[in-house]
């Protein structure tokens, strides 16, 4: 055991750096179109991770996470227009509002488990939709909330704004890093491990005394208010939150990434995010028919890999190795 | 009043709808424990089929007996190439590949008739409104959904309560092994109920077109509503989709008419009291686990 993860990082510890240097130089050598797309890929990478937190960690499948990321994005647009760009206010607003829809959803989605967890989620995502759409005083109806104003990051007289694809990229770089550590922190703690045991077999958990409900509660809380935090971001970034960021289309996508780059591995799923984001930005050039051609791939991953890229690229390696 | 009572009857007419997708749904899952994320696209598929047939030959008729017809086939050959490749490899794939056939079947109807809303007329039989006492008026067309819809109920509650193939389908929502070791042939019978789902899904579809309009995205809204259904009637129940698809339909109509910005909420607030009170559905005998 301690050999492997030895080994795992000696082959790693170059990695990190590497990633870092690679997203400082994108604005350097690529031009601004490239430098939006990294930006919402790197938003979809940290989305489709917490959801991987629900789905690869601790089973829970949902069919609904659009709903904290649509909602975060709306409480973001709404609080910057009518009140404060600001960031040190927004996103603590954001993570307060969306860890409170994560309790009253979680409280009734987790009675159930299974298909019917997948069911409740992806219904009561609809609902919010429906409700973004029709509710057009405080929502704009199914035109969204526009002008939304650039963010900054402000202490009394000193201030900050994120003017500029540029900048935001650099702003996202950094919250997508903080991010992306916290949760690969969180699933290597005695929490993440409870949450496996969770997955893998909840009575043996609760009968070794875990309150199973608490630790599913508290995880489903967890990724709520990251995907919300991601959609405030996506917001900022479009200057706009629309109903569509609340539709299930957008859940349906946010697993499909998860599943295509592997769950329960956290840079499974964001390699995921990235690589649909790219086929998606640049198939779409080619054909219209480019959600045909993702969905058909998807289907391929989930009947011949379900353990999605990551896992046909562990088990070619552990093949490589046989007897070990 | 002059408003509640044609509210009411627009209730049971979508209601009627709703347990047409329901049943199926509802059996579906009983039968062989799948969530067919693709229900409503066989619904919208059915509605869009009908349009093609309605256009070209002008007969509503015709297009009743061909898009059952044609979304049964279809439903059938996936069930025999590829969700019967997924039966012995859990709940989770199976969803997942649904929703893969939901996100391709979207994309695809939307290639093929557009993104327009496309309206369906009524057949001239059924056109023109019934006065009621000159109190209120309602178009013979949703009367005749309310016929329909419960001369199906009936006719499915026959099959299933009163016939040798009915009780069949039961023992197997019970317990499929054992009825197949009773030596009969479950995935004949799997395949012929995913196959009746699935055409009972584009005939209401063809039938819900004069009323609610084709677009895409109206097989989410359905499927939507048919998952509240099931999961507050109970599933695999046929009762349960009965009384929950009424609920919710009476439910959905009357939110709108009264508080439009809140009509999903009421539906969700039946769900959660649903929930919470009885995790199995009003009918349900299995927990929701």
């Amino acid at each position: 055991m301690t050999t492997s993860v030895a080994r795992a990082a000696r082959r790693n510890r170059w990695a990190v750096p590497a990633l870092v240097l690679a997203l400082v130089a994108v604005p350097f050598v690529l031009g601004t179109f490239e430098v939006s797309l990294a930006t919402t890929a790197l938003i979809f990478a940290v989305l489709a991770m917490s959801l991987d937190l629900l789905v690869g960690y601790t089973g829970l499948v949902s069919l609904g996470h659009a709903a904290f990321f649509g909602f975060g994005g709306y409480v973001a647009a709404y609080t910057a227009i009518h009140l404060t760009g600001n960031l040190l206010v927004v996103l603590p607003v954001v993570a307060a509002g969306t860890a409170l829809l994560a309790v009253v959803l979680g409280f009734l989605a987790l009675r159930t488990t299974g298909v019917y967890f997948l069911m409740l989620t992806l219904a009561f995502g609809q609902m919010l939709f429906g409700l973004a759409v029709k509710w057009t005083p405080v929502t704009g109806g199914s035109d969204g909330l526009a002008g939304v104003p650039a963010p900054f990051v402000g202490i009394g007289p000193m201030s900050y704004a994120f003017t500029g694809r540029v900048r935001f990229y650099y702003l996202v770089v950094v919250a997508v890093l903080a991010l992306g550590w916290f949760l690969i922190r969180v699933v290597g703690s005695p929490f993440g491990h409870a949450l496996v045991g969770i997955k893998d077999n909840e009575e043996r958990l609760a009968s070794l005394g875990y309150d199973t409900w608490r630790y599913k509660m508290a995880a489903y809380v967890l990724a709520g208010v990251v995907a919300g935090v991601v959609g405030a971001l996506f917001v900022f970034f479009n200057r706009h939150a629309a109903p569509e960021n609340l539709f299930w289309v957008v859940s349906g996508e946010v697993l499909l990434m998860v599943i295509i780059g592997g769950a329960g591995t956290m840079y499974g799923p964001a390699l995921g995010a990235v690589l649909v984001r790219l086929f998606e930005s640049y198939v779409s050039s080619y054909t219209d028919r480019w959600q045909t051609l993702l969905g058909l791939l998807f289907v391929a991953f989930v009947l011949f890999a379900p353990g999605g890229i990551v896992g046909v690229i562990r088990r070619r390696r552990n093949r490589g190795r046989a007897p070990g | 009043m002059d408003q509640l009572l044609p509210q009411l009857v627009n209730g049971l007419v979508l209601g009627l709808l709703l347990f047409l997708i329901a049943a199926g749904f509802s059996l579906i899952f009983g039968l062989m424990d799948v969530i067919n994320l693709a229900h409503g696209s066989f619904l919208l598929f059915g509605g869009y089929v009908g349009l093609t047939v309605i256009r070209s030959t002008g007969n509503f008729w015709l297009a009743v007996a061909v898009v059952p017809l044609v979304t049964g086939a279809v439903g059938l050959a996936i069930e025999v190439t590829v969700l019967r490749r997924t039966y012995t490899r859990g709940h989770l794939i199976q969803v997942l590949l649904t929703l893969g056939l939901a996100l391709i079947a979207a994309d695809l109807m939307r290639w093929n008739w557009g993104a327009y809303v496309e309206s369906v007329d009524a057949p001239a039989a059924l056109a023109g409104l019934v006065d009621f006492g000159g109190v209120f008026q309602v178009p013979l067309y949703r009367l005749a959904i309310i016929g329909f819809g419960l001369l199906l109920a009936g006719a499915m509650w026959v099959v299933l309560e009163r016939t040798r193939l009915g009780a069949i389908v039961r023992a197997g929502v019970q317990d499929r092994e054992m009825v197949a070791a009773l030596g009969i042939d479950i995935d004949k019978v799997v395949a012929g109920v995913f196959a009746l789902g699935t055409a009972l899904a584009g005939l209401s579809g063809l039938l819900a077109a004069p009323v609610t309009s084709l677009y895409p995205g109206l097989d989410f809204d359905f499927l939507i509503l048919a998952l509240v259904v099931v999961v507050v009637g109970g599933m695999g129940s046929l009762k349960g989709a009965f009384w929950g698809a009424l609920l919710v339909g009476m439910t959905d109509v009357l939110g709108k008419a009264y508080f439009p910005e809140f009509s999903l909420f009421a539906i969700f607030l039946i769900m959660a009291i649903v929930l919470l009170v009885r995790p199995q559905g009003l009918f349900g005998t299995r927990e929701a686990t």
